[in-house]
């Protein structure tokens, strides 16, 4: 049903536009930039007020506060046991950023910063610098050795110095393309599903408003799934994380 | 500083309602072929990093500053509760158990005592009883003697009449047979004879 030119518009809801107009324009601010700074917010307010009353027996938005730190804190010791203490607010700050950002992009009218590339490369790329930076510091030279396991016979080493150095480098890539490629497809399979619905809806009358009600209810069934993608993502991201962490603190 | 964090976030849950707005002012506008996110020769997406990374790093710098220690005293503060609390009930538990002790000890030393004055009250009332029965056992010892007493001494008199009624009658029977009396004859006779039948 693309009569009339109504190609099915999945990818323009990921342009980049400036926010609050000549203002957003002049410092080059995008509504990207925006939601950021909202869940910048979110995650302030969550976290400062929420705690601020310091009950003993927690309200909801305390208990919300305290379990997201407890979760994160359950996360980063168990990966990377006691020294991970040091690096828990980075970890925290990593993963409450990915959730919100998931999160608030779902809201109607909302943008999903994580669905760009160029940010969740930036993260993973700062998670990168981070490890790498924090191995050296820890370990010197001797860092180096994390890309020729101990005991592996010599004569492999042409082959396991060069595999290491790969998979050593594309942990920023494959950290970030995760996410991006989550975001992306979720979002564009609802407005595929939405676009179907106003289509299937104004082609046929009656019939068509019928018909209208199954990818309406595919859309109910994924926003609830992307609830879920929205906080696993962001899981993962701060799991793989810690896990490089690990091996920054500990080598192997 | 505080206040700066809270007027940051304030500002930044203002962009909320702006947002709507810029969504509703641009409907999709209609984009050149490709992915926008995969156009890095957009200005805009390499802006969007820059600022992503000013963001980030005052986010971070809120957390590792600010709101995380905050949560963490406030977590501190609750175990410290509730290990404060398990320590005072232990102490009163100590407290409630020495005085069970001390209860039960009062108890069985009650007890002791009691059972003693028993032991003295019942050794007493056995003595006493003992000491009446010695009592009524001696009184009745004196009685059967003196009892015994006069049935000797009455018997004593019988045995003595018997000599007298023997000696006469023995007399008598030897004057009618004989026809004459040897009184001395007959005294010496009863007396051997009584002495014969061991009642002299």
């Amino acid at each position: 049903m693309a009569a009339e030119g109504k190609a099915i518009d999945a990818l323009s809801q990921f342009e980049l536009v400036p926010f609050m107009g000549a203002l957003g324009e002049s410092v080059r601010f995008s509504q990207s930039n925006a939601h950021m700074l909202l869940a910048f917010g979110l995650i302030t307010a969550l976290m400062m007020w929420g705690t601020a009353k310091r009950s003993i027996v927690p309200g909801r938005l305390q208990a919300l506060a305290e379990s997201g730190y407890e979760f994160v804190h359950g996360i980063v010791t168990g990966q990377v046991g006691d020294q991970g203490k040091r690096y828990f607010p980075f970890v925290f700050s990593i993963f409450m950023f990915v959730l919100f950002g998931n999160m608030i992009g779902l809201l109607p009218y909302a943008f999903t910063f994580t669905s760009h590339i160029a940010v969740t490369f930036a993260l993973a790329a700062l998670v990168f610098v981070v490890v790498t930076v924090v191995a050296l510091a820890i370990h010197g030279t001797h860092f180096f050795s994390y890309f020729f396991p101990e005991g592996a016979p010599k004569a492999l080493a042409p082959l396991i110095i060069p595999i290491e150095i790969i998979s050593y480098l594309s942990r920023p890539i494959s950290l970030s393309v995760r996410l991006f490629a989550n975001m992306v497809a979720g979002h564009v399979m609802l407005k595929v599903f939405a676009t179907f619905v106003v289509m299937i809806g104004s082609a046929a009358g009656v019939l068509g408003l019928i018909g209208a009600v199954l990818p309406m209810a595919m859309n109910v069934a994924l926003v609830g799934f992307e609830i879920l993608v929205a906080f696993l993502q962001a899981y993962v991201f701060a799991i793989l994380t810690s896990i490089y962490l690990h091996d920054a603190v500990h080598l192997h | 500083m505080k206040k700066t964090i809270r007027i940051a976030t304030l500002l930044s849950l203002a962009t909320l309602p702006a947002m709507a707005q810029v969504a509703s002012e641009h409907p999709g506008a209609t984009s050149s072929a490709g992915m926008p996110q995969l156009d890095f020769g957009n200005p805009w997406t390499i802006a969007q990093v820059v600022w992503m990374l000013i963001i980030f790093g005052a986010l971070y710098y809120v957390m590792a500053r600010y709101a995380l220690p905050q949560v963490e005293s406030v977590l501190e503060a609750r175990r410290a509760r509730i290990e404060g609390d398990l320590e005072s009930a232990q102490a009163a538990k100590q407290r409630a158990d020495a005085a069970m002790a001390e209860h039960q000890a009062a108890t069985a030393k009650a007890r002791t005592e009691a059972q003693a004055a028993v032991g003295a009250a019942t050794q007493k009332a056995q003595a006493e009883a003992a000491a009446r029965a010695e009592a009524l056992n001696a009184k009745l010892a004196s009685q059967i003697e003196a009892a015994e007493r006069q049935i000797a001494s009455a018997r004593d008199n019988a045995m003595g009449a018997l000599r007298q009624v023997a000696t006469d009658t023995a007399d008598a029977l030897v004057t009618r047979l004989i026809g004459r009396s040897d009184s001395a004859a007959v005294a010496a006779a009863v007396e051997r004879e009584l002495a014969a039948r061991g009642r002299a």
